[in-house]
């Protein structure tokens, strides 16, 4: 389910996203049977409740009790049946998917101790800490299809950024989940507006290890099948639309194995004046791109079922990048020439939704016979609701047709005319002349009952485990090297490479910092950096901005309010890294939950949510769009529930004022200094270390104050170009950070441990080199400019560590003076690179 | 033999970047010339079909990177067999020394349209199959230039350069291995893909699996060039994987390219 909030109240788009609720038990069977109905009575206003449950059950409506019932009193008030049509577009309009029921909804939530009533979680929590912001470059939030802020210093364009889940589709057939997944989110933000270019597509996948050995129930697939088939997907869509994929990241937890999460991003830029919609009653209505088919009929709902045995696979939609390439291109030159007033894509509910979130202030007229058709027996209705991919419906001034017509059909893609906009507040449709609806747009748009919703947060009980770093007796020389080997090999570590180099990354040329870095281009970079001159013409201008996330469900695991810090922090640290301007960040959130019908879920995500508001409000950085995708659980082999842990992808972008200042993470030379940023703690709960060695800890939990406070100084040196490298301490904290920075730039590193700046003073070396402490990063740094650098970093916590070397290999000594790792960058390199490749065989 | 200069000479020549639907490297081809001073035009095929543009009113023509028609069939197949369309005016076009251009998708419609290798002959000697690797390969590669060649898109390059390759389907392979004798002969191997000490050797220095590493190849005139890396997406330094670690670099090379065409033009 997408568009969450950023149309509050709106139909939403994609397609085939999770949805509330009931399961859709109907089959094609048993629609067709009710096609009689479509434009006769469905005796809805008269069925006793029981058995107008079954039906909405049997035909796969997804409304429960108290909305069936508002919708009866709305005709009885009327004094009439409400057609299928009707019906249909109601419960796409109103489904969890489109309207975001428990994150807009009221949620009572109780920690045990206090307990608080929120008459809308995301008001009271994001959307709160964004307007109390206030960012003049925030251009448009939560209202469009993608969230808009400035780019540049011009003043002449903006920058529309969106992030999407695709999760169901994309556990059922994951190479047609992941295309239109990626093909979704790319018409979000040729649809926000008046229409951006896009200039960098982003994914995410969190899965299950492709080398999971367990059972699986019937019908699920292996992640190794599923992690196959969606980067086979993102590469066949995202390459073909000519638009980079140049970010994302990777999470493997076999709790994911049931329900995989697929985040596809998209960022755009667009002129300035093409920032706001202005739909005006005459307009026509224009559908243009692919034809309409049943494919993806009720896919929102199919999603709302758990994924038990055969589930349906033609409740996928079906992808084809070129017809989407035709659309884009048609689209930016009409959109140039200023030949439309409006436009949105087509993605959950189809034209129902698009039509009706145009319309939404003014009313519709709508005549389906217009629409181009795949097969000639579809039924009204279904041509509304039908999740075709590749659509779009725009507002185009009606002495403006010709013109925009003569540009799609040049293209060789469709454009067709539906009705006009009109002023009479109602969204009525025909077929042939017959009505197939005739709603109010207010009652459709807010004459949805709420429910309030439960929420429970228990501490998680200690866990028994002995503490990370507490083992006793004498160091022993060759362990630290061992783990940090074994880290780097990790899956959630490795070298990334393998999947990378199947994206086009540099198309539009403009990745001026790309996702692989270092002396052989195979280095992990923190973020990339998009200089958008294919997109703006404008070569002189050096503006460019970064993209980069925060990602760690384990530190969920532990506390969901820690993660939502944590993911930000690292989100910004990543942007700081490759040398962007945090203090215009802004971030995109994406939730992916279980059920919020379980309380202790619910608990889970309301911390998530308020440790968001706390992030924006801590380091003064506005949320601009999101999402959530709930429902995110399956039966197991066992058929017991298997919920996914609570999943948080922060996404985070900012300006880089001047490309030519950006940074990448690989070292620069021999003999530079070595400065940490940043207080190491006692900080190994949900670690990669406690993960690896069975040992627990206290979750990471961030200071926003201080760090922003820290990131500025950071950015400040970086403009200064006192930094030659940067590199983000995440998974694997200190240990990991430098042995990539080093294997990247073929450098070697010596550390000091007792250099590094503890709280409390005294910590097992074990500690330092691997806890998972945010706000820190590694900086390399010219001697020559180690007065200025500490001058300039004044009140900030930071220390000289250590420094680079000629030699080859990692030598670090602990707090006793001894050497306690050294080992060949050879070694590390191998670790990291050997594991995905081999995964994938 | 020297290729006949354009008729048409001018302060900007007239570049036209060829687009069909799903050609994605239209704007940055465009955008290259225009930074040397041409004058780049985007046309879509559909224009040429409506006769809205005459082929010989341009100096110049770029085919550019994408993937056209979707590369449904094969990569490039649909767009070259629209180019056959035109096939008199283009050969008239390549045969009056008119620099030509195909880069990535580009070079796989001229290969299929059979304008290259052998732009006189019009028959098909080589194609493009599947990368060796069986995957979409996006990396930056080392090329040795063949400094023997005719190609005036390569003149005054040094041997060594570097530019990144994004394709999947970029495995070339000619007919017969007599054509192979025949290309050496013509010095029509413009590029080829080496290690980064200049050595021929296999993956992922030769990113395909091309049959003796040929990365670009020239007509024997010197005029069309078509080649799988992409010099676009090297024009300024920053678009080098490794400009952070350097200071000597002023800008792309791939632009060196784009230079050549426009000054051969204007000269």
């Amino acid at each position: 389910m997408t568009e969450r909030r950023d149309r509050a109240g709106v139909p939403a788009r994609r397609v085939g996203e999770e949805v509330v609720g009931g399961r859709q038990t109907g089959d094609h069977a048993a629609a067709l049977s009710v096609k009689a109905s479509d434009a006769g009575s469905l005796r809805f206003t008269v069925l006793p409740p029981k058995e107008l449950k079954e039906l909405s059950a049997r035909l796969g409506w997804s409304l429960n009790e108290p909305e069936l019932e508002a919708i009866r009193a709305e005709f009885k008030k009327v004094g009439r049946e409400p057609t299928r049509g009707e019906i249909e577009t109601i419960a796409q309009t109103w489904s969890e998917h489109c309207k975001h029921k428990t994150f807009n909804g009221p949620v009572r939530y109780s920690d045990g101790k206090k307990s608080r009533l929120f008459k809308s979680l995301f008001n009271e929590t994001i959307v709160k800490a964004t307007k109390e912001l206030g960012k003049p470059w925030c251009l448009s939030v939560f209202k469009d299809n993608a969230g808009i802020v400035q780019f540049g210093r011009s003043g002449r364009w903006a920058l529309a950024v969106k992030v999407e889940t695709h999760n169901h589709p994309c556990a059922v057939e994951p190479y047609g989940g992941a295309e239109t997944g990626i093909g979704g989110v790319i018409r979000d933000v040729l649809g926000a507006g008046l229409g951006a270019k896009p200039v960098l597509n982003t994914d995410t996948f969190c899965l299950a290890r492709p080398d999971y050995a367990g059972a699986l129930p019937g019908g699920a697939l292996h992640p190794l099948r599923t992690l196959r088939g969606v980067i086979a997907g993102v590469r066949d869509y995202g390459n073909r639309m000519g638009i980079p994929t140049a970010g994302g990241g990777l999470w493997f937890d076999d709790d994911y194995r049931l329900n995989p999460l697929v985040f596809c991003g998209t960022a755009g830029l667009m002129p300035s004046w093409a920032v706001r919609k202005d739909v005006k009653p005459g307009d026509l209505i224009v559908a243009v791109g692919g034809p309409t088919g049943r494919d993806g009929l009720h896919g929102a709902t199919f999603s709302s079922a758990t994924l038990e045995g055969e589930a349906d696979r033609q409740a996928v939609q079906i992808g084809h990048p070129l017809n989407e390439k035709r659309v884009l291109d048609a689209l930016m030159a009409a959109r140039d020439r200023r030949l439309y007033r409006g436009v949105t894509d087509c993605g959950a509910g189809g034209f129902s939704s698009a039509v009706g979130e145009l319309a939404q202030d003014c009313g519709a007229k709508v005549a389906l016979e217009k629409a181009p058709l795949k097969c000639s027996d579809l039924a009204p209705w279904e041509i509304w609701l039908s999740e075709a991919q590749e659509r779009m419906v725009l507002a185009v001034p009606p002495k403006n047709y010709p013109e925009l017509e003569k540009l799609f059909l040049a293209e060789g893609t469709g454009c067709s005319v539906l009705g006009e906009f009109t002023n009479t507040g109602r969204l009525v449709v025909s077929h042939k002349g017959a009505p197939v609806a005739d709603l109010d747009m207010e009652f459709l748009h807010d004459g949805m009952p709420r429910v309030e919703r439960r929420a429970v947060w228990g501490l998680v009980p200690k866990p028994k485990s002995r503490p990370c770093g507490a083992r006793k007796g004498p160091a022993d020389r060759g362990r630290l090297g061992a783990i940090l080997i074994r880290m780097l090999g990790h899956l959630n570590v490795c070298s990334r490479e393998w999947l990378i180099r199947q994206y086009d990354h540099e198309v539009q040329s403009g990745t001026v910092i790309k996702p692989l870095q270092g002396m052989r281009h195979d280095g992990p970079g923190d973020a990339c950096v998009i200089w958008p001159v294919a997109a703006t013409g404008e070569w002189a201008d050096q503006a460019g901005f970064a993209l980069g996330h925060g990602l760690n469900p384990s530190y969920g695991r532990l506390d969901p309010y820690w993660m939502a810090l944590c993911c930000a922090d690292e989100a910004l640290r990543n942007l700081l890294c490759v040398g962007a301007d945090i203090t215009k960040a802004s971030f995109l959130d994406n939730f992916c939950w279980a059920s919020p019908e379980v309380p202790e879920q619910l608990g889970g995500l309301v911390r998530a949510a308020l440790g968001c508001h706390d992030a924006a409000k801590g380091y003064g950085v506005p949320f601009i769009s999101g999402k959530d995708s709930l429902y995110n659980q399956s039966r197991d082999e066992k058929g017991r529930d298997l919920a996914i842990p609570g999943t948080l992808l922060i996404t985070a972008v900012a300006p880089v004022n001047d490309i030519t200042h950006s940074l990448t993470m690989d070292f620069k030379g021999p003999g530079n200094s070595l400065f940490l940023v940043g207080v190491t703690k006692d900080e190994t709960g949900g670690s990669l270390l406690s993960q690896m060695e069975g040992c627990s800890g206290e979750v990471p939990k961030p200071d926003p104050k201080a760090a922003a406070r820290a990131f500025k100084a950071v950015s400040g040196t970086i403009s200064k170009k006192l930094i030659l490298s940067a590199h983000d301490l995440s998974e694997g904290g200190l240990g990991v950070a430098v042995a990539e920075m080093a294997f990247s730039g073929e450098f070697g590193a010596s550390l000091e441990l007792d250099q590094v700046l503890t709280s409390p003073a005294m910590l097992a070396d074990e500690t330092i080199l691997f806890s998972e402490s945010p706000s820190r990063v590694l900086l390399e740094v010219s001697p020559k400019d180690d007065l200025a650098f500490m001058r300039a970093m004044k009140g900030v916590p930071v220390r000289r560590i250590g420094s680079t070397t000629a030699n080859p290999l990692i030598k670090v000594s602990g707090q006793d003076g001894s050497v306690v790792l050294e080992t060949l960058l050879v070694e590390l390199k191998t670790a990291w690179q050997h594991t995905l490749p081999e995964a994938m065989r | 033999m020297m290729p006949s200069k354009p008729a048409l000479r001018g302060r900007k020549p007239k570049v036209l970047v060829l687009r069909a639907p799903g050609t994605n490297c239209d704007v940055e081809t465009a955008l290259a010339f225009k930074q040397v001073g041409g004058d780049a035009e985007l046309v879509s095929i559909a224009d040429f079909k409506a006769a809205r543009v005459r082929l010989m009113e341009f100096s110049i023509v770029a085919i550019p990177g994408g993937f056209s028609y979707g590369d449904d069939v094969a990569a490039g197949k649909i767009l070259a067999n629209q180019v056959k369309l035109y096939m008199k005016e283009i050969r008239n076009f390549v045969r009056l020394g008119r620099p030509v251009i195909g880069i990535c998708n580009g070079f796989q419609a001229l290969v299929k349209a059979g304008l290259l290798p052998f732009s006189a002959a019009g028959e098909q000697t080589a194609s493009f199959t599947a990368n060796d690797s069986g995957r979409f390969e996006a990396r930056w590669t080392h090329l040795r230039l063949n400094t023997q060649s005719m190609c005036l898109w390569t003149q005054g390059l040094p041997e060594m350069i570097e530019l990144p390759v994004a394709h999947g389907e970029g495995k070339l392979v000619l007919k017969s291995p007599r054509h192979l004798e025949e290309l050496k002969k013509n010095k029509s191997i413009a590029l080829q893909y080496v290690s980064d000490d200049g050595k021929l050797l296999g993956y992922p220095h030769n990113p395909n699996g091309s049959v003796f590493n040929i990365a670009g190849l020239t007509n024997p005139e010197g005029n069309c060039l078509g080649l799988m890396p992409h010099p676009e997406r090297f024009t300024v330094r920053h678009h080098h994987p490794n400009w952070t670690r350097q200071t000597f670099m002023k800008e792309g090379i791939g632009l060196e390219m784009f230079r050549n065409a426009i000054k051969y033009c204007q000269s």
